[in-house]
């Protein structure tokens, strides 16, 4: 499998980062040299296993359903870049 | 009076308890170690005001009577740790000016232990990176230096700041992470010890998120008595963190300094890399022999699937990333690019991120979209999580022989600043010997093990079993006494 420009303007959409027309080249053949020494992984026979998501963790456990905290909007909105009238602020979503 | 910089932590706590100084002066000695090594980038955002004042309040407790092992002793903590009130920013330009209104789990209990904390260290931007070069802050720069010459070298990374700190008498210890090797190979580099918890042991609550299911926080120290003491501290249960794992904290200093004999060490044959340097292979081969000569037992033991570690690693850590890194969107914390007029939403999660994010950064959260997306995710994703069970199955057969796994941590000693920052793949193979434990979510400490012929230190690394930090720390201990390992930097900053 080999990434042209055009599968590198995707994941840069997927991953929602900007990237110029001019940059995607070059980040192609970044993302070939380390997707081809990934691909060392089809050596491996792996018929039958099961993947591995995390180690070590017993079935999850569960809580109970009750709210914990509260009552703290001025933290929430402290670290924000910009806020009105306790609301996060974003350019116009829907026309 | 000495040099109150040059105790160890366990030398520190006693000292304190004799009353051969007080707190106040051990943070006042650090807070001009750290003020005095601005040349070593290792502290970002230093705290000594701050500190200053948890000493003083240290002093009124232990003045009391009982108090915690910690209280009073001055550390330094990586700056992906949430500490209430001061910049936390994982190295990046994303999270340039937050905040944190809240402890991380770590933290919130250092500091109930009465730590003292002189301000946050220095560290791969979210902890991507072997060299501490990806940082925001600009790189730190390790104390020590190759015989007869004074280019930078690398203090290793992510923890590099955490390394640089501790190995050049800045603190008694640092917090470190380590989602590949980020805890251990740094220590390596710069000769101290570092330590890897089973995943599950310390709470991920509060510390920003790399790969979930591989990052663990653990203690980054001069000595292995010191790792013991620190551990011990901040390991345990937190029903915050889903993973953290529901078992008891031993006390992992009373372990220490029993016997050894009849344990049984593995040497995985599969380490035999091409490329280990001579002189870490008689390292290794020396090691091994100390612990014989203790009375263990070595046995050639096999791992098959170590060679598809890294490969495996660099999707599922990628991935992991791609997806808790879209948490960062410049609309409720950190940076929000410049917008221009009629720009829209996705414009301004676009233009955020492509600035906000540094290269290596953009480059895995690409790389894990990409390995994640529709048409991909089975050959790479998916592929790379059976591979990861494998790696998981030798330990186990391992671990059916054995009780613990002697290797090197690196390869080949610290390498200068920019020698590899052009070839990603070079930087990756940094951490052939320390990724396929993360994978596994087992146990691991790096202890020192001598000087290379370039005059700076190389690790040996003990691989546990699940929740044996206690039998590692004993092994570690008993490697340590043998090197006798004492030697420090030349100071030139």
């Amino acid at each position: 499998m080999s990434v042209d420009a055009e599968d590198v303007r995707r994941a840069a959409k997927l991953a929602r980062i900007a990237v110029k027309t001019e940059e995607l080249e070059p980040l192609a053949a970044e993302l070939n040299g380390i997707l081809t020494w990934i691909e060392q992984l089809n050596e491996v026979d792996v018929e039958g296993v099961e993947p591995l998501t995390t180690p070590n963790v017993a079935d999850a456990r569960q809580r109970p359903d009750v709210v914990t905290d509260g009552n703290i909007q001025e933290k929430i909105l402290m670290n924000a870049p910009e806020t009105r009238e306790g609301f996060f602020v974003v350019p116009k979503v829907v026309e | 009076m000495t040099d109150l910089t040059k105790l160890t932590l366990a030398e520190a706590r006693d000292g304190l308890r004799r009353k051969d100084f007080r707190a106040v002066e051990l943070t006042e000695a650090h807070n001009a170690a750290v003020a005095g090594a601005k040349a070593l980038n290792a502290y970002v955002h230093p705290t000594p005001e701050s500190a200053l004042a948890m000493a003083e309040a240290a002093d009124a407790r232990l003045s009391e009577g009982e108090a915690p092992d910690l209280c009073g002793l001055p550390i330094g903590v990586k700056d992906l740790f949430a500490v209430e009130g001061v910049p936390t920013q994982a190295a990046s330009r994303i999270l340039e000016g937050f905040l944190p209104p809240y402890d991380s789990t770590v933290t919130a209990k250092l500091r109930a232990a009465g730590a003292v904390f002189l301000g946050k260290l220095n560290m791969d931007e979210f902890a991507m990176g072997s060299s501490n070069e990806t940082s925001v802050y600009g790189p730190a720069i390790s104390p020590w230096r190759r015989k007869g010459e004074t280019k930078p070298l690398t203090p290793g990374g992510s923890s590099g700041g955490s390394s640089a700190a501790v190995s050049a008498d800045l603190a008694l210890a640092a917090l470190g992470t380590d989602t590949g090797g980020s805890i251990r190979q740094p220590a390596a580099l710069t000769g101290i010890v570092g330590l890897k918890p089973t995943y599950g042991r310390v709470s991920r609550w509060g510390v920003v998120a790399f790969a979930s299911s591989l990052d663990q926080a653990g203690p980054m120290t001069k000595t292995v008595r010191d790792a013991a003491i620190f551990l011990k501290a901040f390991a345990g249960f937190d029903p915050k963190d889903s993973t953290s794992a529901e078992i008891s904290v031993p006390d992992y200093e009373a372990a220490l300094g029993g016997s050894i004999r009849g344990k049984r060490i593995g040497i995985p044959k599969e380490y035999r890399v091409d490329g280990l340097s001579g002189e870490v292979q008689s390292l290794w081969d020396h090691g091994a022999l100390k612990l014989r000569e203790a009375g263990a037992e070595l046995v050639e033991v096999s791992l098959p699937h170590t060679k598809y570690a890294l490969a495996a690693y660099y999707i599922v850590a990628p991935a992991e990333a791609s997806s808790n890194l879209a948490r960062y969107d410049g609309v409720r914390y950190g940076r929000r690019a410049k917008l221009a007029q009629g720009d829209g939403i996705a414009d301004l999660y676009e233009k955020t991120r492509a600035e906000g994010f540094g290269r290596e950064v953009r480059r895995r959260v690409m790389i894990g979209a990409y390995a994640l997306s529709a048409g991909f995710y089975d050959a790479y994703y998916l592929r790379a999580q059976k591979v990861r069970a494998l790696i998981k199955r030798d330990f186990d057969e391992a671990f059916k022989q054995v009780d613990a796994i002697l290797t090197p941590t690196t390869p080949s000693p610290a390498f200068g600043l920019g020698e590899k920052t052009n070839d990603p793949v070079a930087m990756y193979l940094e951490d052939v010997f320390t990724v396929p434990v993360n994978l596994a979510g087992l146990p691991a400490v790096s202890l020192p093990a001598g000087l290379a012929q370039q005059g700076t230190p190389l690790g040996l690394q003990l691989i546990g079993r699940p929740f044996d930090e206690s039998g590692l720390l004993a092994l570690a201990e008993v490697l340590e006494r043998d090197s006798e390992f004492s030697a420090k930097p030349a100071r030139w900053w």
